[in-house]
Parts: C-alpha cells; sequence; structure tokens
C-alpha cells in the first residue's frame, strides 16, 4: 500500500477526479497543501485576489462546464472570505469542493492564531461539511466530498482539513466507488406518477411548462425541447433556467416574475396544469403565493424531495432526475393516442399577449439605453457566454439577450451576489476556451471584486466586462423611486472612481463609450484584444426595468413600461 | 400549533447533532426537547424531537431531515411508547403526607436521600409529567429536573 501525507493526498485525490483548474489562496495553514501544489503539474492553480473570488470563478467554471468547481482557501479569515461563494453556490445548487485549511488538531477550540469555526460557520451554506480530524479519514472524506457535490441535487461541500493532516502520514487508499447508507439520491421517477401526469397532460385545456435551473444542472435541455415541441405546450423559465429553450423558440415565453414578461406571468395565472421542472418556486416568481397559478393543477418534477410542496402546495410530485423523468414522459407519451393540436386556442392566446405586451424600451439617440447595449452586443457577439452581476443590469440581460442554449449564462440567482460577476467570467473563460466570454456588471458590482482584473492579467484570462454605469445602486434606486418616495438613501454613486485608469492599472485595456458609435467601436476592439477589457458604458441614469412585479404582490398585476411615448426623467 | 414528536437515527459521528439543531434553528422550527444517545451498533444515534408546529412544518421538518446526508431514517409514527423522566428534590424538613401515593400513581420512587434531602424519580409520559410536577409543587422542592422524550414504535 502506498503511503502519502496528507496534501499529497489532496492533490492525488484532484487528480483523479480530474480537476484540471483549482482556484486559491495560500496562508499559514495551508503552506503544505500549497508546498505540494508547487509540486504537482496534473491541474493548473490559479492565484486570485481574494477568497471569495477563488469560489466565485470556480462556481462559474462549473455552471460552464458541468463539472465540479474546486477551491483552497487557507484557515480562519481565508475562510471566512469564502462564504459568501459557498452561500451563492448553495443558493443555485452547483457543485463545487471547498478546502479550507484548519489549524492544527492540538490547537482546534484555544481560539489559536487564525483558527475558526469552520465547519459551524458553513454548516447551513453547503450540501455538506467535514473536519478531517485524523488522516486514515482522508480520502475517503475526498471521495465523498466529490461524490456529494455532483450528485442528487448538486451542491457545495467543505473540507477542513488541519494543518497537521495535511503533514501526517496515512494508506493512500482511494475509494473506487462510493456506497453510503445513509445517502441514497432518487434518479428515476415513479412510473405510476409519471403515467398520471401524461393523463392530466391529455386532460388539461391550458397547460404550461415552468422551468427552472434544474433542467440545466440535469442537462435535460435536448429532452425538454422534444417533449415540448412534441407536446406543443408553452413554457416559461426562470432566470436560472435561461437558455434551456432557444429564444426564438415559439413555445418559449420568456421569463417570468417580478420582471419577467407580461406573457409569462398571464400565463402563470391562468394555466390549468402547471409542470415545474427543477424549478423552486422562488418568491421572485410565485409573488403573492395565494395567487399564484391559482387555478392550475400542480405538477412538480424534482430530484429533492423538500423542495416539492415547501412553498405551493404541489398536487402531483414526482421525484427524480429532470433528464430521466422527461425521456419516461416521453416514452409513455408517444404510447398514447395523443393529440397536440388541442392546446392551440390557448397558445394563441398566450401569442396574443405576447404581441400586445412584449418585452420593449424606448431606444434613444441622445443616451445610451442599456437594453440597446445588450441587443447590439449580441448582434456583435452572437453566442457569446453571458455573466452578470446583481442588480438592473442583470434583469435587461436576463430580458433583452437572445439565449440559445444551456450554460449559457452564469449568474447569481439565489443569493443575488453582488461582486460575484468579474471572478466568475474568469473561472467561466478558463472552462470555455476559445469562446467569448462577456462579463456584464454594474458600477457598483464591479468595484466589489475589482482586484481580479489582476488575477485576469497575470494569467492572461481574456473576458470582456461591460460596466453598464449609471452612477447608482441602480435596482435599490428604483425600489426607493417607486415605494419610498424617491429618497434615494445612499444609492448615489456618482463619486465614481475612473474605471479605465484602474483597468489600465490592472495592465487591462478601458474604454470609456458614451454613444452607440463609440460602443460597437470599443466592443469590436475588445473582442480582436488579447487582453482583459473593461467598456464603461454611460448609461441612462433613471432607466427602470419594467416589467415589475412590486414585492409580494400578485403576479398577474405588473408595472409595465409605457406602450406609447412618455416624457422621461 | 401541534405538538409532535419525530425520532431520526442518523450516523454517530461528530457534529452531527448539530446539523440537525441547526437546520431547525436555521428555518425558524421549534424545538420542545431533545434526547439523543447511540444506538445499539455504536454506527447510528437516535435523536428524538418533540416539536410544535402545523402539518405544513411538520411535512417540511421531514423532508430537511432526509435531506441531512449522514440521516439514514425518519420514525414519524403515530403509534409510539414515549417517555420523560423528572427529578425533583425536596428538603427533608417538608411534610410527605401523600407523597407515596403520589409516587405509586406516576411510576415513581425515592432514588436518593441524605440528612437533608430526598430525590424523587419518575418516569411517564410527558402529560403526566406537566401533572406529576405540578403535584409536587406542595412539597416546596428545591429542584427540579426535566428530561426529553424518548420513544419507541409500538409497530
Amino acid at each position: 500500500m502506498k503511503e502519502l501525507n496528507g496534501s499529497q493526498m489532496i492533490c492525488e485525490a484532484l487528480k483523479k477526479e480530474n480537476v484540471k483548474v483549482v482556484f486559491g489562496y495560500p496562508g499559514g495553514a495551508a503552506l503544505n497543501i500549497y508546498d505540494e501544489i508547487y509540486k504537482q503539474t496534473h491541474f493548473k492553480h490559479i492565484l486570485v485576489r481574494h477568497e471569495q473570488a477563488a469560489l466565485h470563478s470556480a462556481d462559474a467554471y462549473a455552471r460552464m462546464s458541468g463539472e465540479v468547481g474546486v477551491a483552497v482557501v487557507t484557515s480562519g479569515p481565508g475562510f471566512t472570505n469564502a462564504v459568501t461563494g459557498l452561500a451563492t453556490a448553495y443558493s443555485d445548487s452547483i457543485p463545487l469542493v471547498l478546502i479550507s485549511a484548519q489549524v492544527a488538531n492540538s490547537l482546534i477550540g484555544t481560539d489559536a492564531f487564525q483558527e475558526i469555526d469552520a465547519i459551524g460557520i458553513s454548516r447551513p451554506c453547503v450540501k455538506h461539511n467535514y473536519l478531517v480530524k485524523n488522516i486514515e479519514e482522508l480520502p475517503k472524506i475526498l471521495k465523498e466530498a466529490f461524490y456529494i457535490a455532483t450528485t442528487g441535487r448538486k451542491g457545495p461541500v467543505h473540507i477542513d482539513i488541519p494543518k497537521d493532516v495535511t503533514a501526517a502520514i496515512g494508506v493512500w487508499h482511494y475509494p473506487k466507488e462510493i456506497s453510503m447508507k445513509t445517502y441514497k439520491p432518487t434518479y428515476k421517477g415513479n412510473i405510476k406518477q409519471i403515467k398520471k401526469l401524461v393523463s392530466l397532460i391529455k386532460n388539461a385545456q391550458k397547460p404550461l411548462f415552468y422551468l427552472g435551473g434544474g433542467c440545466i444542472s440535469s442537462n435535460a435541455s435536448k429532452e425538454l425541447r422534444e417533449l415540448i415541441h412534441f407536446c406543443q405546450i408553452p413554457a416559461v423559465e426562470t432566470l436560472m433556467a435561461l437558455g434551456t429553450l432557444r429564444n426564438d423558440d415559439k413555445f418559449n415565453l420568456k421569463m417570468a416574475g417580478m420582471h419577467g414578461s407580461y406573457c409569462a406571468n398571464i400565463a402563470l395565472s391562468e394555466c390549468d396544469l402547471l409542470i415545474a421542472v427543477g424549478a423552486r418556486f422562488d418568491d421572485r416568481i410565485t409573488g403573492k403565493t395565494s395567487e399564484f397559478a391559482k387555478g392550475a393543477k400542480i405538477v412538480h418534477i424534482d430530484i429533492d424531495p423538500s423542495s416539492i410542496s415547501k412553498i405551493i402546495e404541489a398536487h402531483f410530485p414526482i421525484v427524480g432526475d429532470i433528464k430521466n423523468v422527461i425521456l419516461d414522459i416521453l416514452e409513455e407519451l408517444k404510447k398514447e393516442d395523443f393529440d397536440n393540436t388541442k392546446y392551440q386556442e390557448w397558445f394563441k392566446t398566450l401569442q396574443r399577449y405576447q404581441q400586445l405586451y412584449p418585452l420593449i424600451y424606448e431606444d434613444s439617440d441622445e443616451v445610451l439605453k442599456p437594453q440597446w447595449v445588450i441587443e447590439e452586443c449580441a448582434r456583435l457577439a452572437p453566442d457569446a457566454r453571458i455573466i452578470t452581476d446583481v442588480g438592473q443590469h442583470q434583469m435587461w440581460v436576463a430580458q433583452f439577450y437572445p439565449f440559445n442554449y444551456a450554460r449559457q449564462l452564469a449568474t447569481s440567482g439565489g443569493q443575488g451576489t453582488m461582486g460575484y460577476s468579474l471572478p466568475a467570467a474568469l473561472g467561466a473563460k478558463l472552462a470555455v476556451g476559445e469562446e467569448v466570454v462577456v462579463n456584464f456588471v454594474g458600477d457598483g458590482s464591479f468595484l466589489m471584486n475589482i482586484q481580479e482584473l489582476m488575477t485576469a492579467s497575470a494569467y492572461d484570462i481574456k473576458v470582456i466586462n461591460i460596466i453598464l454605469n449609471n452612477s447608482f445602486l441602480g435596482m435599490v434606486r428604483q425600489w426607493q423611486s417607486m415605494f419610498y418616495k424617491e429618497r434615494f438613501s445612499n444609492t448615489d454613486l456618482t463619486n465614481q472612481p475612473d474605471f479605465i485608469t484602474i483597468a489600465k492599472g490592472f495592465h487591462c485595456k478601458g474604454y470609456n463609450v458614451f454613444n452607440k458609435e463609440e460602443f460597437q467601436k470599443a466592443f469590436k476592439a475588445a473582442l480582436e484584444s488579447k487582453k482583459t477589457c473593461v467598456l464603461n458604458v454611460a448609461i441612462d441614469r433613471y432607466e427602470d426595468v419594467l416589467p415589475m412585479v412590486p414585492a409580494g404582490g400578485a403576479i398577474y398585476n405588473m408595472i409595465l413600461p409605457s406602450y406609447k411615448n412618455k416624457d422621461k426623467k | 400549533m401541534k405538538r409532535r414528536v419525530i425520532s431520526v437515527i442518523v450516523l454517530n459521528e461528530h457534529g452531527v447533532l448539530s446539523r440537525v439543531v441547526g437546520l431547525f434553528s436555521g428555518r425558524g422550527y421549534n424545538i420542545e426537547s431533545l434526547t439523543v444517545a447511540p444506538l445499539d451498533d455504536k454506527e447510528f444515534s437516535r435523536i428524538n424531537i418533540v416539536t410544535l408546529g402545523d402539518e405544513k412544518v411538520f411535512e417540511q421538518i421531514i423532508k430537511q431531515l432526509h435531506k441531512l446526508i449522514p440521516t439514514y431514517k425518519v420514525i414519524d409514527s403515530s403509534d409510539f411508547i414515549e417517555k420523560e423522566t423528572a427529578l425533583v428534590k425536596i428538603a427533608l424538613s417538608e411534610n410527605f403526607a401523600g407523597l407515596d401515593a403520589i409516587l405509586k400513581a406516576y411510576n415513581g420512587s425515592i432514588t436518593y436521600s441524605d440528612g437533608e434531602f430526598i430525590i424523587v424519580i419518575a418516569s411517564d409520559d410527558a402529560k403526566n409529567i406537566d401533572n406529576f410536577l405540578k403535584t409536587m409543587k406542595k412539597y416546596n422542592p428545591i429542584s427540579v429536573v426535566r428530561s426529553g422524550s424518548i420513544l419507541m414504535e409500538v409497530k
């Protein structure tokens, strides 16, 4: 039996798991691990400039590649800096393994230098976590961590490893397979329930698919497209599901919820059969729950039983992996004498809503509209991978960028983590190689992890950052405008730094953009450049994201954009 | 709010109790009482939880408990024997008239005595322990200690 020390075991496990990139930041307790990272050649280590960024980079790497993201940080503040990244990945069910170093076992509990109860802190924001007490259990824990992160409802797993364990020598026995008595996810949907769903579909007049992030993580986009076209049933998507259907798919009613399309929200409100697929009925989708899909029978397909009936009572739960369940539904449907023309009237009504109340904005030649910038970006770089930060720009991208394939978008959905997008864009770029990665970011959020421009230039990771700059914390400003009588408390960011000088200071390229022509020129230059670029785009300061459902309201009560010309502020 | 008793069989490993308790505190569920001890084989522990809520909350508690990686089984039986234990310390200077009859009624006994006080113990279901402690008040207890519920399914 081969004997290795703990740090060698970590590197060996990463090799066995075929990890190609690790994001991290060293420190005292992590010295042994980093010494081994120095010696190995199997994976690339990216030194980020802040631990939070390591997690966001690993997170977007996972979102874009479908593989597991890996990060390494040191004990104490190294770990606590990483917690936001864990919470972000946990909310969006992203497979990720975080290895944190801990003070030596003999020091745990003594308030030692850089000691913190990392396991206690990470517990509510990970799928599972481990404190490795001795070297004998390390190989199994490493294997289990990858297994748990990537199976069932995916999520982050945290391993906290005391410094003495990283130096201790033990027998290297990496399990080939994991079988846990207490953890057995259900992959196959109950066939009786699936047959029941088929009969519900046959008897429905106004059925609707409601697609969530589970469709992406289950890689079920192709199967769902087939099912939706076979049944001729329209679908709405959540923010996390964008790209599951092509943007121009006629059955795609676009995003639903607080900033969803009129048609999508009315479809949710008027359908008589709602088939939720890998969606968790977030309050940003449901609005007032008592008014949500009031007259509909609710079918909920999810791999996580605890998601079912958590917020909206599901009449017909199906627990299983989305792809398997969809394939089974298709098979059952194809056995039946199924008339897919019967929902035509329902679909025509919805199409009328789409024509009457489309997603629109009032373009201008005097001031740049963020929606135009987003659409122009799609014209100039079709099929680019898109990253967003959080806020108004995120919703405009969700509304106006034509997403056409799964994993095209990485965005912090569940947590709405500001500062996510720049490190995420770097992780995404490492996952997708030559493809174009565009990061849409607000001026507020860009400052939250701006130091990662240095990581970008240090490793020649080229991404295009488009700051939709309105010198405001835009979304908060919008709420203050609508619900707080325009008392713009602490949201005015007029005194912003010179982003271009900053970009240059980090050895990146920068362009200030004030009009359409400048944007086109700058974006083309950014596409051709080998360096990471920052486009600081001055947009209309008072542009709002519409439609909007006021928080807690019924989703059919939307504040709509003016469909006529209207004086702007 | 209704009362419900739930037992969870979990891997007997460090940190597992705080995972269970953290789930309750993090989601705002109540824990009325809690007992925990390893099972015979030591591989698993049994955690008995008395909780308050409505049916929707109970359903979520059970699903969330299942979701924890170290959870082997969640027992939510309506057919079970439940016992709590109470210890009551009383000064010897009190008048003990009627104490024997009370102890008999609640499966109780005197479990300790010295020159200054006695300690009585009773094991019964939660409601009877409530009544027992009410009754014992007339002896002016110096201190009272009450356990959480332990339970076993009848079938």
